[in-house]
């Protein structure tokens, strides 16, 4: 049984490279089989009949809710502790990778 | 006595009346076991002295274990995942900064699936835990380390989160008892968030009346989750022996064709008849393949639904891991991660977010009509927590829907975001292993299922901690 929409290796290449996550050839295989498969458990929520249904994405029903445009002071990070988990600083920033071309 | 197997209330009242001192309560014996049984994650060698400066709160310094998705200051939080293996959290989660107000202290941090994506602890980067009960077997999950730390008495509670089915599978699993509360009813601030419109952070206790305790203490609105409602928080501590006469109570599941004739079937329908020995009308609520007046919607559907949704809200959530500001970045994450981002980013890309992620969104607004409908009927409805007993170690390989498949019976609930207990209520003698009770109220209504919890706790013999 196939379902309803075939995820192929291109849409998987192509769904990894909008995710920013890199897969070799082999993982590949497996995450397209893999999505196959669960694409099918998937597809039995196409024999629902959910016309004029309202989808729900906020199950308590809140809405809009706001606070105050202050600032805790108690919970402002110096420097420091800002910088403390990164994996590349330098001077006190963070190090990001070039995205901009030299001209 | 071993003072690390007390229950929360019995640990309170005799620190009150100084009969033990907070050290012994934080053995040495903990760590030998948590070797074995691989449950923390990272221990806080402060805890004892951080514990003496808690003493003349509530919790008087009692060491709570916390699972590693909730960030503690100071103390490294890694959701299980190589992504964050070095974290050093400089603030506290929410429920972490009610927890310390109150006298608590984090002793460890607990082993979850990674980002809590599973129900067994197996897909996390530093390998799964083992069920305490039985160590060929798994402890569930994602909350599989607090739920074990609590079977395993390596700690006084726990806390946990739960999506679907995180806190009350590995609670049932383990044979504790786990509470998810409605969501919104406690803050999911400093959480590293999972599926935002249904993660609820829940106690994992010895017994009922210490997770309601717990629940006192984090429940509340807070400004840092708009999420969080204003909906008052009475005492749950308050109503818990308040009983069951009188209340209806609806049966669900234990027809549907996965488990008839099941132990998980067969135990759930012996704790109707001890809720009709209690005083409760009791009534069958049969499986419907279709929405129809007086039955369950069949859960395979929401399984379905909420597959979706969790994935779609993953990819978003998990977008901002880019080894930038406290992260090591995507090349970090592990299979199941990578897995649940890309197909979430499917079901949200242009094309397909129509056919799949608003059609989930649809078929959850079903399953909380009839939930509507049946809570007109009924004050609780009442099911097996999973469908069977722990699976041996190693279950989860080459099955990609392993998780979902496990929390099955409680994906329709979760996703229309309701209460939840899970109590023990059988034990297989040659295993040790455990069945999970769950018993579900309408929203808000936590103390319905801590009264009708406890009384089942207090008339019967599953629970050794009672």
């Amino acid at each position: 049984m196939q379902p309803k929409t075939q995820i192929t290796s291109e849409m998987v290449s192509h769904i990894a490279k909008l995710a920013n996550i890199s897969i070799t050839n082999d993982e590949k295989a497996a995450l397209t089989a893999g999505f196959n498969e669960t694409m099918k458990v998937v597809d039995i929520l196409f024999s629902v009949d959910v016309k004029g249904v309202t989808p729900t994405s906020q199950v308590t029903g809140l809405e809009n809710v706001y606070r105050e445009d202050t600032i805790d002071r108690k919970r402002v990070f110096t420097q420091d502790e800002a910088l403390a988990n990164a994996p590349r600083k330098h001077n006190g920033y963070f190090v990001v990778d070039q995205i901009l071309e030299d001209d | 006595m071993k003072l690390n197997s007390l229950t929360l209330k019995k640990a309170i009242s005799k620190l009150q009346h100084k009969e033990i001192s907070l050290s012994e309560l934080v053995e040495e014996a903990i760590k030998e076991k948590n070797k074995e049984l691989h449950i923390y994650l990272t221990l806080n060698n402060e805890a004892v002295r951080q514990a003496s400066s808690q003493t003349e709160k509530q919790l008087e310094g009692i060491p709570i274990a916390v699972k590693d998705n909730f960030l503690t200051k100071g103390l490294r939080s890694t959701a299980s995942s190589n992504v964050l293996k070095d974290f050093i959290p400089p603030f506290d989660a929410t429920v972490v900064m009610r927890l310390k107000q109150a006298g608590g202290v984090v002793i460890g941090k607990t082993n979850l699936d990674a980002w809590a994506h599973g129900s067994s602890t197996e897909t996390s980067a530093f390998g799964s835990t083992k069920n305490p009960r039985n160590k060929e077997y798994l402890p569930g999950g994602s909350s599989g380390g607090s739920a074990a730390a609590v079977a395993a008495d390596l700690c006084i509670a726990a806390i946990g989160s739960e999506t679907a089915g995180s806190i009350r599978q590995p609670a049932s699993w383990c044979g504790v008892v786990g509470l998810k509360p409605t969501y919104g009813r406690v803050s999911r601030a400093g959480i590293v968030a999972m599926a935002s419109s249904t993660d609820s952070p829940g106690p994992i206790g010895k017994t009922v009346e210490d997770c309601a305790t717990l629940l006192n203490l984090i429940a509340g609105r807070d400004i840092y989750d708009a999420t969080t409602s204003p909906q008052p928080v009475p005492d749950f501590t308050k109503q818990i022996q308040k009983g069951v006469k009188g209340i209806r109570i609806g049966i669900c599941y234990t027809d549907h064709e996965k488990l008839k004739g099941s132990d998980a079937a067969k135990a759930v329908s012996e704790a109707g008849k001890i809720f009709e020995r209690l005083g409760a009308n009791i009534e069958l609520v049969p499986v419907s393949e279709n929405l129809q007046k007086g039955h369950i919607f069949d859960p395979n559907y929401a399984v379905a639904a909420y597959t979706v949704v969790q994935r779609s809200e993953v990819s978003s959530n998990l977008a901002g891991y880019n080894g930038i500001r406290y992260d090591y970045g995507r090349a970090f994450f592990g299979d199941e991660a990578k897995r649940r981002i890309m197909l979430g980013t499917f079901t949200l890309s242009k094309g397909y977010s129509d056919r799949y992620y608003i059609t989930a969104q649809k078929v959850r607004s079903l399953y909380i009509n009839n939930y509507r409908e049946l809570f007109g009927t009924y004050d609780l409805l009442i099911a097996p927590t999973s469908p069977g007993y722990a699976q041996k170690l190693g279950a989860t390989k080459d099955n990609p829907m392993y998780g979902e498949l496990e929390d099955i019976l409680l994906e329709p609930s979760t996703i229309s975001g309701l209460p939840g207990i899970s109590v023990p209520c059988y034990r297989d003698p040659k295993t040790n292993l455990y069945i999970g009770l769950n018993i579900m109220a309408n929203y808000w209504q936590e103390e319905k299922i801590i009264s009708a919890a406890y009384a089942f706790e207090q008339a019967t013999q599953w629970n050794s901690w009672k």
